[in-house]
């Protein structure tokens, strides 16, 4: 078991493309360690680089101790499960487990008793015999990590594994993997579009974007302080409201007149958007206590909850999360206000954090 | 591979042809069907009976005028004599079929050995221009070969391959490489990728992975290429004709036209040879029918 150390990772592709502009990563020893952002933001070229699959252009990968810049994928001592299962089609389960074994030349007894444990882990028992066409997607899914424990290696490398599962699978084996990940300790990246995911499997996540990590930290400090506009927008869903608002003689306040809560200290001569969840806001009866007037636009019932979308003075589609039994009629006049916490304050021009 | 072009083709225009024929009602309509393709049956299969027939009729029933399409006494001497010389030991047509075999069988070897691994890189690794390499490639099948059949003469006077086997082997091969690599390369962006990156991470060099996993998955592409090369080779007129002069050099296609033209001609041994050239190449087709449909559009092999 080892951490990962990424520093200064770049990747140019021969066809000019950047996949990876400037990534640092420092990865703890056992430590689950997801990495998020949207399609083509350079998740995967990062974990390749980190596998050895694919040569980074400059930067250094530490696996433990070692520099493994040079080092080949076989001699690094990780496994990686892919999002296409690559299971060899020709094999059965159990010699797809036992090959990576027979690769390291261990003996018979070893590579038997071996994969006896990892079926077992795994719950394969019924599947050793059957080729992998023969296999669900959440069987194949399962040999699959099957095949990269049986290894014993220092490190997993996971490539949005559970996205061809259907939703249900897709949450059995979420918790799977995080409880089997706890169970070895075995350091573990994670790579995944999916928030929910990242959000309930991560010790820590990275939020990549075009190629650069936007922020990283635990799940509860990237949900409440997103570092940036672009992690605001890209965590939680329905997204945080983004609101233009200005400081006046110590309040926040937006454009419409809504108040918000205000942090400690806040520069006063920026432009400023402040990032304000669904659920820090609150729709009331017109008129209420320091509620501004909005109309609703729509409202969506979700069963456990109705996110609101209401327009209010010039700003349009704020997203507010409210309880089942609060109702309002699509286009009744409401009042709109602020409950939460002081939100985190953004810089409009370089969308950064400032306070 | 002309000849698939052929076969696929026809089935188009009968079909348009029976389009008006719809408001006939459907007993119109398939009578037309069945017509129409029984005329074109005929017109494609009559040569290829007469061949058989003539190859199995004594040389007076040959001649014959009316010409005799079932009442004539069959034998097997032109056979014979496509195998055993007249006065005994083996014939110069056996001789040239076993050349036809060796070129045929060893261009082919070559060029699946040099062409399977050659897709593979272009397949999976960022080779710089790999669009214009991949087009340069196939723009060597562009032009139709006997343009070059002089240029290649000379050259090949000036390095001593005229007539020999080996020279008709190198050439045969250099027009197959091609075609292999485009063929296989299809094939090869099939098996996904990480079939070989998973091998690597599991312990085993990048040539280890392509040879157990990828290889393996490979095998039938391979199979079905390597009979297109092959039937291309064994079919090749050509070249045959130009660069080889000997008769223990030549293929059969020179030899059997070869027995044409003297002050006779003995049909029965031209058509008994063709049967036994022909034979090789329909159990060929037969193998690979599925890919002479696909095989048409190169490269984009859909299994
Ligand atoms: N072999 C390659 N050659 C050239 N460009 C590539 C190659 N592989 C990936 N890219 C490009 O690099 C960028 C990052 O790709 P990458 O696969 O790392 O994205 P990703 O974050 O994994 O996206 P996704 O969520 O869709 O899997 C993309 O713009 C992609 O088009
Ligand atoms: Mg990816």
């Amino acid at each position: 078991m080892a951490g990962i150390e990424v520093t200064a990772l770049h990747k140019r592709y021969p066809d000019g493309t950047v996949a990876v502009d400037h990534v640092d990563l420092s990865i703890g020893d056992g430590e689950l360690f997801v990495m998020l952002g949207p399609s083509g933001c350079g998740k995967t070229t990062t974990l390749r680089a980190i596998a050895g699959l694919e040569r980074q252009t400059t930067g250094d990968i530490r696996i433990g101790n070692t520099l493994v810049n040079d080092l080949p994928p076989a001699e690094r001592d990780i496994a990686m499960v892919f999002q296409f299962y690559a299971l060899y089609p020709h094999l059965r389960t159990r010699d797809n487990l036992a090959f990576p074994l027979r690769a390291e030349g261990l003996p018979k007894a070893e590579v038997r008793e071996r994969v006896d444990e990892a079926a077992r882990l795994m719950r394969l028992g019924p599947l050793l015999d059957r080729r992998p066409h023969r296999l669900s997607g959440g069987e194949q899914q399962r040999v699959a990590l099957a095949r990269a424990l049986v290894r014993r290696p220092r490190a997993f490398l996971m490539d949005e594994p559970l996205t061809n599962l259907d939703a249900e699978l897709r949450a059995d084996m979420r918790t799977e993997i995080k409880h089997l990940q706890g169970e070895l300790g075995t350091t573990m990246v994670y790579v995944t579009h999916d928030q929910v995911e990242a959000m309930s499997l991560g010790h820590r996540i990275a939020i990549l974007n075009k190629g650069r990590v936007e922020q990283i930290g635990t799940p509860l400090e990237v949900y409440e302080r997103p570092a940036s506009l672009f992690c605001a927008a890209f965590i939680g869903s329905p997204p945080m409201n983004l609101i233009e608002v200005e400081v006046a003689d110590g309040k926040l306040r937006s454009k419409s007149g809504l108040v918000l809560t205000p942090p400690p200290s806040l520069p006063r001569d920026r432009c400023l958007v402040a990032g304000v969840r669904p659920e820090a806001l609150e729709v009331t009866e017109p008129g209420a206590e320091r509620s501004v007037p909005a109309r609703v636009v729509s409202a969506e019932w979700l069963g456990d909850e109705i996110i609101y979308v209401v327009d209010h003075g010039g700003q349009r589609d704020v997203r507010v999360r409210m309880p089942p039994t609060v109702r309002f009629a699509a286009d009744a006049p409401v009042g709109l206000r602020h409950t939460g916490g002081p939100p985190p304050v953004y810089d409009a021009s370089t969308e950064e954090l400032v306070a | 591979m002309a000849v698939s072009v052929d076969e696929v083709v026809p089935t188009g225009p009968v079909r348009d042809h029976t389009r008006p024929a719809r408001r006939l009602g459907g007993r119109g309509r398939s009578v037309l069907e069945v017509a129409l393709l029984t005329v074109l049956a005929v017109v494609m299969l009559f040569p290829a009976l007469w061949m058989i027939e003539t190859s199995i009729k004594e040389n007076r029933d040959v001649y014959a005028i009316p010409a005799k399409f079932f009442d004539f006494k069959v034998t097997m001497d032109h056979f014979k004599d496509v195998f055993v010389a007249s006065g005994g030991g083996r014939s110069a047509l056996s001789v040239s079929f076993l050349n036809s075999v060796v070129v045929a069988g060893v261009s082919t070897v070559l060029a699946t050995v040099l062409g399977v691994p050659a897709a593979w890189a272009y397949s999976r690794f960022g080779v710089k221009a790999k669009k214009d390499q991949l087009f340069f490639i196939l723009s060597t099948r562009f032009m139709p070969p006997v343009v070059v059949v002089i240029p290649i003469f000379l050259m090949y006077r000036q390095v001593g391959l005229i007539d020999s086997k080996l020279g008709l082997i190198l050439i045969y091969a250099a027009f197959n490489v091609p075609f292999t690599i485009w063929m296989m390369k299809g094939f090869v962006d099939e098996v996904p990728a990480e079939y070989e990156d998973a091998a690597m991470l599991d312990g085993y060099t990048r040539l280890q992975a392509f040879w157990r996993f990828t290889l393996p998955l490979l095998l039938p592409g391979i199979a079905a290429t390597a009979v297109f090369a092959l039937i291309f080779s064994w079919n090749e007129f050509v070249f045959a004709i130009f660069l080889t002069s000997s008769d223990d050099v030549r293929t059969a296609p020179p030899a059997i036209a070869g027995l044409i033209g003297g002050t006779t001609v003995d049909w029965g041994l031209v058509a008994a040879a063709s049967v036994v050239f022909a034979l090789p190449v329909l159990v060929f087709a037969y193998l690979v029918r599925k890919h002479l449909i696909a095989g048409v559009t190169l490269g984009a092999v859909r299994r």
